[in-house]
């Protein structure tokens, strides 16, 4: 027998045991299948950071038909849902409880001073612990007020015509639904956890129970140890992509703009992206316990944090910035969100891939030179 | 039998901390993740890449433009001449943001005309899109007041007056921080603990423990204790680095805050310690700690706001520990709260910690069995 | 025929906190071909390192290695591909199947497809495992997984094999039928074995031995010649009317006495090489002892054992000359400490121990022999209160320790198969902490800690981590370790399986003492030679009592016309046989 067929033998025989062993353990099939699941419905239905239906408190001291027409144009907003009450004591304790966010206080002389010409305030109080919701509550009530004003100046007769009007256009997501963002971020994030946690955990694995000292004693070089390790948890790890993928259009009702057959060439590159470097953690830890540590802190936590999955990178100090050039789910997640939601902006899709050729290439060097027929 | 539950946790911290490699994954990933989290997890975005098209030649449009580039969450970054080159700014990500004013945007404002300014935004991290959209409104809505009261004929019939509480310059830093303590915290105290059975187990040496006088109660008690301490010392790091490494201010009681953390540790070790008596190997350990993990974190508002999930959701957190903490701790860290206002937050806390542990209790001793 | 292995000056060091640790050092040997050759040593000695050096899963230091006519520096990967490794975990994947493994190996050693149903024939017949082809090998007892893993490898027939301690944890009969598997390879295929063992028994019966120390090779001997160097200072002492164990206890301490074990019914002795002794004082000095009668020494022939302890033994007594023994024969207080009554254990479908009835007396070692899954491990762990019977009734020291409070289990201590003390807590820190968990008190545990440290010859390794010890050692703390309260009654599983000859020795000297100061002691052990130092034996197989009585009641069931001196191993193997007929190992 010549060896390029021993060596198909060979790599067959690997191929198959590695199948057996997926099927046979839960927790493989656990993370492929049923944490997308998870974190898709968690993703796309609980976690959402669109703000609607804000609890706020509207004072009104002396209420009036004046009054009413601005609370009235709270309670037909969407993003509001109004609480009234007569005093600012009350609604300062609603707030600090937690039961509003906002509170909007018409003081008595509203009314009086409207009709007199003059200038009332419109006090507006804010819970500012949660940054982001504050900021866009209090957009909102900005919008809402302009609108007040504009329905006020046409009942007074007067017209009212604001300066400059804010003509918004948002391309891609017009909508500003976040599920449509965070759910293709996800294909990220799952990838990642097959890739190299599961990838990592199942290469020590064989280190941890001495299987590894008695194939390397086999005519088994560790080239083919190491292809017969990267197929099945390729394929693995691309069912899930897709499996997740399917999800997304169907369930989540995400819309892929751009080409199938990119998504499929780029989840093939940070595939073996993720696997190099779940082997080169296996290689270097030789332990379970270890490689699933090392894997949650160098691919796991970046990919969720320093991706651009959740936050903006641009937006991170520039000692955060020059670090997340090194996490290879930045790159996905940028052709992730171009792909699903722009269509095939080659520039983008260029650059991004282009990286993670270059980081392929660099992981697959390492891990061939620090991969041996030894123990040590 | 104090003495044997003391030494039984004694021996916990031992193990823990005199391989240099389970030190370093209690020391190390707790303070990366602070710093990581601290640093780069920010809902202020700053240098949002803005394009400009102006094709107005008027006065207004300068001034808006010179509004922008004072603001130090924009950053101009190309000046467009023509409608051709908008898409592929966008589309390529050189630009968040495209203002275009139209060729009469002065001119109209000067004769008192609605001006429109048409903004275009790339919504692919429709978040990002949601809080630039947002500052550039706030922009607008200064310049509008400006501008209204230098040439406006008439004053507005009202005007706003905002003011924010707590986080005065709504910094997300510190809404993120503070829940940084329960986060960590969490996720120490669960790994710790779920190892600690399933290891013992998986290393035999549990039997040993057993045929010792140590009753299951008492072995219980030995294995929480380490890590209900480990976790205090861990918060009390964090809380100290919050406090004066970020400079987070904390307004509210402190005891109060060790309080929400005991009870917070009480249920946590609760449920790392039925994950531990559940799984068999410290891989099944992992995992489960993983797969509760996860959904606990995303569940607990501590990056997105429970309120906006929907209802069925909401009940759902009411069963995550780490909900009641993150309200605890922004509580008395930014609202200066005490312990009566955190009352509501306590209790439920306490009744997981107390089932978990009855739970596992009696797991343990049927696992034992 | 040249040789398949050689090597010249092999060292190997690894570096270490303290200093490097020489391995193997400076090693030269030739192995000769188409025989089995032992490697032996104690623990620690560097055998597995220079197994994993001669397989280029470690790569040496400094030296020359040529294996099958390849050489290692240069033709690594050609090394590995051509010879037969079992390392010592076996090398089998636990989730796959019986079959599933044999089809892994035999596509990783590229047999062809049309070849393998008749290999696998042969090769599952040989082990016995054709009845298990589709279990998960994780649920194949010890001695079958190691069958398994020997016929992996034997897919395509090595012309090398290295073997690293195929049988440890392994019972009589199944190493009895994995040494045949391989005699058989040498014989038809003319196959060259290298076994590391610390089986003595099994080194004798190779062709030639490598004896190993502290990394040396010391010697490469045909065994007869090894124990040629003993000849006249072996011999055997016959007495009457006193345990010979309690004898033992006057031999153990005498500087004219390199070693005395016990034998089959009777005492195997060593003279010192410097200062042989005299046997007319010998013997006199024994007459002393009450109750002693028709004492004898004839010479007897040397065993391989004797060379071993002979050449390893520390010439520095270790033990103080022993109290003067306190109960003589036939203890006058037969109180039974332990009695079990049809005492029952099933896991679902499968019956573990199936209704076994016994009782142990107080100050008695009572021995548990048995092939692996026998049912001994599931006995003690009810015994000991950490399984409940399915049905049936014991009792140890009056309680069932399921159910009576905690506390009455200070009366016992147990020592599990398995090592499990805490790896990463230092010698001290594991004394320590069993001697609180005990509730013992500030004083006492100080006063047992250094009795233990010394006692055991522990205190160079007190700051050690218990994980990093060398086995013989680690077995001494968990020995220490379930002695900290002075328990009544001692439980001890499989405690000399896979340390060396000399470390069980210093284990049963140290047993014979307690059980003389009147604890109680139940063991298990796969060493029937060791059955000698148990005042009562119990045989058991598949969950069943196959006999039980002292061990020359048990040895005369074996007796029969063409073996009249049968030894407690060939009356285990005879009843186990017995109970099971044998499958055909040799068609």
């Amino acid at each position: 027998m010549n060896s390029a067929a021993s060596a198909r033998i060979r790599l067959k025989g690997m191929l198959i045991k590695e199948g057996l062993q997926i099927i046979r353990d839960p927790s493989s099939i656990a993370i492929a299948f049923i944490l997308p699941v998870v974190l898709l419905f968690l993703f796309g239905y609980g976690v959402s950071l669109d703000a609607k239906h804000i609890p706020i408190g509207l004072v009104v001291e002396q209420p009036d038909t004046n009054t009413a027409s601005l609370t009235g144009s709270f309670s037909q907003s969407t993003y509001f849902t109004p609480e009234y009450f007569h005093s600012i004591k009350a609604a300062d304790t609603a707030l600090k409880e937690h039961k509003i966010e906002g509170i909007v206080w018409l003081k008595n002389n509203f009314s009086s001073q409207l009709l007199n010409g003059q200038t009332p305030d419109i006090a507006v109080l804010v819970n500012g612990v949660n940054s982001n919701q504050a900021a866009i509550t209090q957009g909102y009530i900005e919008g809402t007020w302009v609108t007040w004003l504009q329905h006020y100046a046409n009942l007074s007769g007067h017209a009212f015509k604001p300066t400059v009007e804010l003509e918004q256009r948002v391309w891609f997501n017009p909508a500003l639904n976040s599920r449509l963002y965070l759910v293709p971020g996800l294909i990220a994030i799952i990838m990642t956890l097959i890739g190299s946690l599961l990838t990592s955990m199942v290469v020590a694995r064989e280190w941890d129970r001495g299987t590894m000292e008695a194939i390397l004693v086999t005519p088994l070089h560790i080239n083919e140890f190491l292809i017969g390790k990267l197929i099945p948890y390729f394929i693995l790890g691309m069912g899930s992509m897709l499996f997740t993928v399917t999800l997304a259009i169907w369930q989540f009702d995400v819309p892929l703009l751009g080409s199938f057959w990119l998504l499929l060439l780029s989840s093939t590159l940070f595939m073996l992206v993720s696997l190099a470097i779940g082997l080169l953690i296996s290689i270097v830890s030789k332990n379970q316990f270890i490689a699933g540590q090392i894997s949650i802190m160098v691919t796991f936590l970046p990919a969720f944090m320093l991706s651009g999955f959740i936050f903006d990178i641009n937006s991170m100090p520039e000692v955060t910035q020059l670090i997340t050039q090194i996490v290879p789910a930045r790159y996905f997640v940028a052709i992730l969100q171009t792909l699903f939601l722009a269509g095939n902006i080659w520039p983008v899709l260029l650059a991004n891939m282009g990286a993670l050729v270059l980081m392929l290439i660099f992981f697959a060097i390492i891990v061939r030179k620090k991969s041996t027929n030894h123990l040590e | 039998m104090l003495q044997a539950i003391w030494a039984l946790s004694i021996k916990e911290f031992l193990a823990l901390l005199r391989d240099k490699r389970s030190r370093a994954v209690l020391i190390g990933p707790p303070l990366l993740q602070l710093l990581v989290f601290g640093y780069a997890a920010t809902f202020n975005l700053n240098h949002i890449s803005v394009a400009i098209y102006n094709e107005d030649q008027g006065e207004a449009s300068r001034q808006f433009i010179s509004q922008i580039e004072g603001s130090p969450n924009f950053n101009i970054i190309q000046y467009v001449s023509k409608n051709s080159d908008i898409a592929p700014i966008i589309n390529n990500k050189e630009a968040l943001m495209l203002i275009h004013f139209g060729p009469n945007f002065s001119t109209n404002l000067q004769k008192n005309i609605t001006a429109p300014l048409q903004v275009i935004l790339d919504g692919r991290n429709s978040n990002t899109t949601m809080i630039s959209l947002n500052y550039i409104r706030s922009i607008l809505f200064t310049f509008n007041q400006k501008w209204a009261s230098e040439h406006g004929s008439k004053s507005l019939p009202s005007t706003l007056q905002p003011r924010t509480w707590y986080n005065e310059n709504k910094q997300s830093s510190w809404f993120i921080i503070p829940g940084i303590i329960g986060l960590i915290t969490l996720i120490v105290t669960l790994t710790i603990t779920a190892l600690s059975v399933a290891r013992e187990r998986e290393e035999g040496t549990f039997d040993q423990l057993l045929v010792t006088p140590l009753t299951p109660l008492q072995i219980l008690i030995g294995k929480a204790l380490p890590g209900i301490i480990i976790g205090l010392v861990e918060a009390t790091v964090i809380i100290i680095f919050a406090a004066y490494w970020f400079d987070i201010p904390l307004r509210g009681n402190i005891g109060a805050l060790y309080l929400g953390l005991l009870l917070f540790l009480l249920s946590a070790v609760g449920i790392g310690l039925m994950i531990s008596t559940i799984s068999t190997t410290q891989q099944q350990a992992i995992l489960g700690t993983f797969i509760f993990m996860v959904p606990a974190v995303l569940l607990s508002g501590y990056a997105t706001p429970i309120e906006n999930m929907p209802e069925i959701i909401q009940w759902l957190t009411y069963l995550d520990p780490l909900r009641y903490l993150l309200i605890i701790t922004r509580g008395v860290f930014l609202e200066g709260d005490s312990y009566t206002l955190l009352f509501p937050q306590y209790w439920p806390m306490l009744i997981i910690g107390i089932t978990t542990l009855a739970t596992t209790g009696w797991l343990f001793q049927k696992r034992v069995v | 025929m040249t040789s398949p292995l050689q090597l010249k000056s092999v060292s190997k060091s690894f570096a270490s906190k303290e200093r490097p640790i020489l391995a193997v050092d400076n090693v030269s040997f030739t192995l000769t071909p188409g025989k089995v050759t032992g490697l032996i040593g104690p623990d620690a000695s560097g055998k597995t390192t220079l197994m994993r050096v001669m397989t280029n899963l470690l790569i040496a230091d400094s030296g020359h290695i040529q294996v099958l006519g390849l050489d290692m520096a240069t033709q690594g990967h050609a090394i590995q591909s051509s010879l037969g490794y079992m390392p010592q975990s076996f090398g089998l994947y636990e989730d796959l199947t019986v079959q599933e493994n044999l089809d892994l190996y035999a596509n990783l050693q590229s047999v062809p497809l049309e070849e393998r149903p008749k290999r696998y024939k042969i090769l599952l017949e040989m082990t016995g495992l054709q009845a298990f082809t589709q279990r998960l090998s994780g649920q194949l007892s010890g001695g079958m997984k190691q069958k398994l893993g020997l016929a992996c490898i034997l897919i395509r027939p090595p012309s090398l094999l290295l073997l690293d301690e195929p049988t440890v944890g392994v019972d009589p009969v199944s190493r009895r039928e994995l040494w045949q598997i391989i005699y058989r390879q040498v014989a038809d295929e003319g196959m060259t074995v290298l076994v590391s063992t610390t089986y003595l028994d099994e080194a004798e019966r190779c062709y030639e031995v490598l004896l190993m120390h502290e990394g040396k090779i010391l010697g490469q001997h045909k065994p007869a010649d090894f124990n040629k160097t003993l000849t006249g200072r072996t011999f055997r002492l016959e007495a009457k009317g006193i345990l010979y164990r309690q004898l033992l206890t006057q031999l153990e301490y005498r500087s004219d006495i390199l070693d005395a074990s016990l034998g089959e019914d009777n005492i195997h002795l060593i003279s010192a090489a410097d200062t042989p002794f005299d046997q007319a004082a010998l013997l006199s000095d024994l007459r002393l002892l009450k109750h002693v009668t028709d004492l004898r020494i004839t010479p007897a022939p040397a065993q391989f054992e004797d060379v071993f302890i002979a050449t390893l033994k520390a010439q520095t007594t270790t033990l103080s000359p022993p109290k003067k023994i306190k109960t003589v024969i036939n203890k006058t207080s037969p109180e039974d400490v332990i009695k079990v009554v049809k005492l029952e254990r099933r896991f679902g479908d499968f019956v573990a121990v199936k209704g076994i009835s016994f009782s142990v007396r107080r100050g008695e070692i009572f021995g548990l022999l048995g092939a692996n899954g026998a049912g001994k491990s599931t006995t003690f762990r009810m015994l000991c209160g950490l399984l409940p019977a399915s049905s049936g009734s014991l009792s140890v020291a009056g309680h069932d320790l399921r159910t009576a409070s905690a506390t009455a289990r200070r009366n016992i201590g147990y020592m599990a198969q398995k090592f499990s003390l805490y790896t990463n807590l230092s010698v001290s820190q594991n004394l320590r902490f069993f001697a609180k968990a005990y509730g013992l008190s500030k004083s006492r545990q100080a006063e047992r800690i250094q009795w233990a440290l010394t006692t055991f010859e522990l205190t160079d390794y007190q700051n050690s981590n218990a994980g990093e010890l060398p086995l013989g050692f680690k077995q001494r703390l968990s020995f220490a370790a379930a002695l900290m309260h002075e328990p009544d009654i001692l439980f001890l599983d499989e405690p000399t399986s896979g340390i060396d000859p000399l470390a069980r020795q210093e284990f049963w000297q140290r047993t014979n003492a307690l059980a003389e100061t009147g604890i109680t002691v139940m063991v298990t052990t796969h060493f029937m030679q060791e059955a000698n130092y148990c005042d009562r034996l119990m045989i058991m197989a598949e969950g069943q009592v196959l006999a039980a009585g002292t061990p020359n009641e048990i040895r005369q069931l074996a007796t029969t016309d063409n073996q009249a001196m049968p030894s407690i191993e060939d009356a285990f193997i005879h009843l186990i046989e017995e109970h099971t007929p044998p499958q055909d190992i040799t068609s």
